[in-house]
């Protein structure tokens, strides 16, 4: 197999004297999407945070195409490529939402690639935001666009996130919870978004609660439990896998847990 | 008020404001003069003060109350087009103010070069003084600015440099009483529509969204320190700017530059005018200060008189004076039935 | 050995000035930048109890201690009740209370004449071969039963436990039938006695003076910021750290550069680690 464009050594992290990563690997190739499942607490967060430079890992390595990143500053590592998005979803509220993708593509990373979907060429800003805007589910006619973002509901919020991920042209994306809180019909057309960005190469991680559809979306499975990795598989291994069955729904069906999820 | 639950206040803009939204209102006069005369009362008027004020006395006032307005569009600007709540004005009215002093009284420099130079070099130190803070957050970034001043105040004294206790005398005033209060007046002007300017720009986006989502700047791969940091050198080369006027006005500079008048006044004329609109810290400016004059022969009292002002403001009307006009001008309201 | 002596002192006193502040912050996450100008108040209280009223000295002390809780939680309730939530609103806010309070004191005359108080007990003796005054010697053995007695009362008192509730987590402590505003008006006139505590027992080596207010202030803030703010026990051991290096600057550099240092100390701590030397760090919530 070819180089992992994503190789995470042995990470851990400890606040204070809690330990809230110990010792996670897990390797990621190019278009790849690993879905990161735990119960509430148990490091998911944490990974996006030390993955992304927002937060100072204890030790361990962390390597994007071979090149050591582990510590590196928030916005160098987002420059390589790497971007995330919050979990409690963070629009700039005072900006209209296709302003809000104007922040992004300002950015030096946008500049040199030319933002999502601008093959190399960056045009008036606005309207490269218009257009991912679109892309990712916005009306592009409606005054929806427009709208402050402080007004937006939460299914909005959510895709702008992933637009502000989008706009860098990134190699790797990380969603942290992009379908908690959606209606089942705004999940229904997220996914979709999910399998195109894998189309186009894009590797993406995605931490969620519905599992649902993250197995219809994910390539391999990592299950945290007290920040540990308890296993990793293909979602068909790792449903099937009864420590995992113990850790995340306790001593329930599997399957009974899947239909609350 | 009282006219029971079944009515809410409603608010509509005004018909003329929307139509002249566009570029269309250039075809009318009503319109243009609709978008223009504020702007345009807010110029004459204040070009016009020093001619209308009686004496002596009021023209300097009227320049004094310009260097509180520089200080607190500086304030304003910091506080709410960047997020970062800077206490210590007095910091950079006092950086200026004694880098003019040296520049005029120990090298010679007519003001004519002693105050840009000052706003410059004075706004560089400042940001480098400044720097390591810069990432710093909320309070943590307003308790350390408002130690500032505090701690050069009294390590002058402590080293007795710079004139220690004493302060620097013998600096050359403007050339000309014309000179002393058109000069502050234009400055103020032209700082506050170039920060009109400013903040509608590009950069000025990238300010806001530091304002908003510093983290979500840095997950686009933007280095927000960088874009603090030209903030923080805005900002503070226009206090500078402001000391080296004023101790140019009073031919002299000392450590009253660094007192804590100079910080917390903009701040009460930011609040009254209206934080983050950049004209009413102005407007503020030129209602506070003169009071504060008048009341200078009770001393202290006109301390005591705009800080309870401030606390009063920040109770009961925060969202400040100018942004209630800006709604009446704007809009209509009515109360409807539900 | 006179380094050891009044560096103890110099420590002990500046956890006295500190208390106060650091108790509000720790229970209702209110930086009282008012906390100079009650220091101030209740040293004047017990002045014009004194020589106005007529008081003993101890009943004029209890009645400034009522008197200035009763105004640090008249500060809150009508005050900085309406800007909680928004620190900087509240600095802002309480600060100006506080410079409103001491400008107004010295407007109304507080200037020129001496206010000052008697000492508790006259005379001196020797210490480890120093001489001390006895006031010194009480000053240090009251405010350490005073942390004493506050750390008793925080952990095995109910008020006091919900008071440490709050100042964990006030949400939860909120779910849990603690009304955090009512907490928050008790915590602060707690706070304001504090001060009015080490008011009493530190101006009697000094006059009361306006500047003694922003000074306070000041060292309070250097103290909780070393310190780490909300951390009581930071507090304590820094008020030792910022307190012995007064006096060793006192004694090798002057005078004038004690308060150099403190100032000194609040911008390199915030600067290098602001949660404090002994604080917790909570590293996304401080800095970018």
């Amino acid at each position: 197999m070819s180089n992992p464009i994503l190789d995470v050594q042995d990470i851990s992290k400890a606040f204070g004297g809690v330990v809230a990563l110990n010792r996670v690997s897990f390797r990621l190739h190019k278009g790849e999407v690993l879905g990161v499942i735990g119960p509430n607490g148990s490091g998911k967060t944490t990974v996006v945070n030390c993955v992304t430079g927002f937060i100072r890992v204890s030790s361990g390595k962390i390597l994007f195409r071979g090149r050591n990143i582990t510590n590196k500053p928030a916005h160098k590592i987002a420059d390589m490529g790497i971007t995330r998005t919050f979990q409690i979803m963070r629009p700039y509220y005072s900006l209209p939402a296709y302003k809000n993708l104007v922040v992004p593509l300002f950015s030096p990373r946008a500049r040199r690639t030319g933002g999502w979907g601008g093959g190399g060429k960056l045009g008036d800003r606005e309207t490269v935001g218009i257009d991912i805007l679109e892309d990712i589910g916005f009306e592009r006619d409606s005054y929806i666009p427009y709208k402050l973002a402080s007004t937006l509901s939460t299914g909005y919020l959510k895709r702008l996130e992933l637009a502000r991920c989008l706009s860098l042209n990134p190699e790797v994306v990380l969603c942290d919870e992009i379908f908690s809180g959606l209606s089942m019909s705004e999940i229904a057309s997220m996914v979709p978004l999910i399998e195109r960005l894998q189309d186009e190469g894009v590797t993406v991680i995605m931490i969620e609660h519905r599992l649902r559809e993250l197995f219809r979306v994910a390539d391999r499975v990592m299950v945290l439990n007290f920040g540990e990795k308890l296993t990793e598989g293909t979602p068909e291994e790792v449903m099937a896998n009864s420590a995992v069955q113990e850790a995340y729904f306790g001593s329930e069906d599997i399957l009974e847990g899947l239909d609350y999820a | 008020m009282n006219r029971g639950h079944e009515y809410r206040k409603e608010r509509l803009d005004r018909g003329i404001k929307v139509r002249s939204d566009g570029l269309y209102s250039l075809m009318s006069w009503r319109e243009l003069s609709y978008l223009t005369l504020p702007r345009l009362i807010l110029i004459c008027g204040l070009l016009l003060l020093p001619v209308i004020v009686p004496g002596m006395y009021w023209q300097r006032v009227i320049s004094i109350v310009c260097i509180y307005a520089l200080l607190a569009l500086s304030f304003d600007f910091l506080a709410y087009h960047l997020g970062l709540v800077c206490l210590g004005g007095a910091f950079f009215l006092g950086t200026g103010g004694y880098i003019t002093a040296v520049l005029n009284a120990t090298f010679g420099l007519p003001p004519v070069l002693s105050i840009p130079i000052a706003a410059i070099a004075g706004g560089l130190i400042c940001t480098l003084l400044l720097l390591p803070c810069i990432p710093l957050r909320g309070v943590y970034f307003a308790i350390v600015t408002l130690m500032y001043p505090l701690f050069f105040d009294r390590l002058i004294v402590a080293l007795d440099v710079l004139g220690g206790t004493d302060g620097i005398m013998g600096i050359e005033s403007f050339p000309g009483s014309q000179a002393q209060y058109y000069v502050p007046i234009l400055l103020v002007l032209v700082c506050l529509f170039g920060m009109r300017r400013l903040v509608n720009t590009d950069m000025g986006l990238m300010f806001r969204a530091v304002r908003d989502n510093d983290q979500a700047v840095r997950a686009s791969g933007i280095n927000i320190n960088i874009y603090k940091a030209i903030g923080v050198f805005i900002a503070s080369a226009m206090g500078c700017l402001s000391g080296a006027c004023l101790v140019h006005i009073y031919m002299w500079a000392g450590i009253s530059l660094l007192a804590l008048d100079f910080s917390i006044l903009p701040i009460a004329a930011t609040v009254i005018g209206g934080s983050g609109t950049l004209v009413g810290p102005v407007l503020g400016c030129f209602i506070l200060v003169p009071i504060s004059e008048l009341l200078r022969a009770f001393g202290t009292l006109r301390i005591v008189f705009y800080a309870l002002i401030l606390v009063a403001f920040i109770v009961v009307r925060s969202e400040g004076l100018m942004v209630y006009a800006q709604r009446k001008y704007h809009q209509f309201e009515r109360w409807v039935k539900v | 050995m006179d380094i050891i002596v009044y560096g103890i002192i110099n420590s002990v006193s500046l956890a006295l000035m500190a208390l106060g502040f650091a108790l509000i912050y720790g229970i209702s996450r209110v930086a009282n930048f008012a906390h100079g100008a009650l220091y101030v108040i209740s040293g004047f209280m017990v002045w014009s109890f004194l020589n106005t009223a007529g008081l003993n000295y101890f009943f004029s002390i209890l009645a400034a201690m009522v008197v200035v809780g009763v105004v640090g939680a008249l500060i809150y309730q009508f005050v900085l009740i309406r800007v909680r939530g928004m620190p900087v609103s509240e600095i802002i806010a309480s600060y100006a209370i506080g410079l409103a309070i001491l400008e107004g004191f010295r407007w109304w005359g507080f200037k020129g004449m001496t206010y000052t108080l008697p000492v508790f007990v006259e005379g001196g003796m020797q210490v480890m071969q120093v001489s001390v005054d006895i006031h010194r010697i009480l000053v240090v053995v009251i405010g350490g039963a005073i942390v004493g007695v506050l750390w008793l009362f925080t952990h095995y008192t109910r008020i006091g436990l919900a008071l440490r509730g709050m100042a964990q987590d006030e949400r939860a402590a909120m779910m849990l039938g603690i009304d955090s505003d009512r907490m928050a008006v008790v915590s602060m006139a707690f706070g304001a006695m504090l001060a009015g505590i080490a008011a009493v027992l530190l101006l009697p080596l000094g006059n009361i003076t306006v500047d003694a207010g922003y000074n306070v202030l000041i060292l309070a803030i250097a103290v909780c910021v070393v310190g780490g703010l909300g951390s009581w026990m930071g507090a304590v051991l820094a008020s030792f750290l910022i307190g012995f290096a007064q006096i060793l600057t006192e004694v090798y550099w002057g005078a004038q550069y004690q308060m150099v240092v403190a100032l000194l100390a609040i911008i390199l701590t915030l600067v290098l680690r602001p949660s404090g030397i002994f604080g917790r760090q909570k590293a996304l919530e401080e800095r970018v």
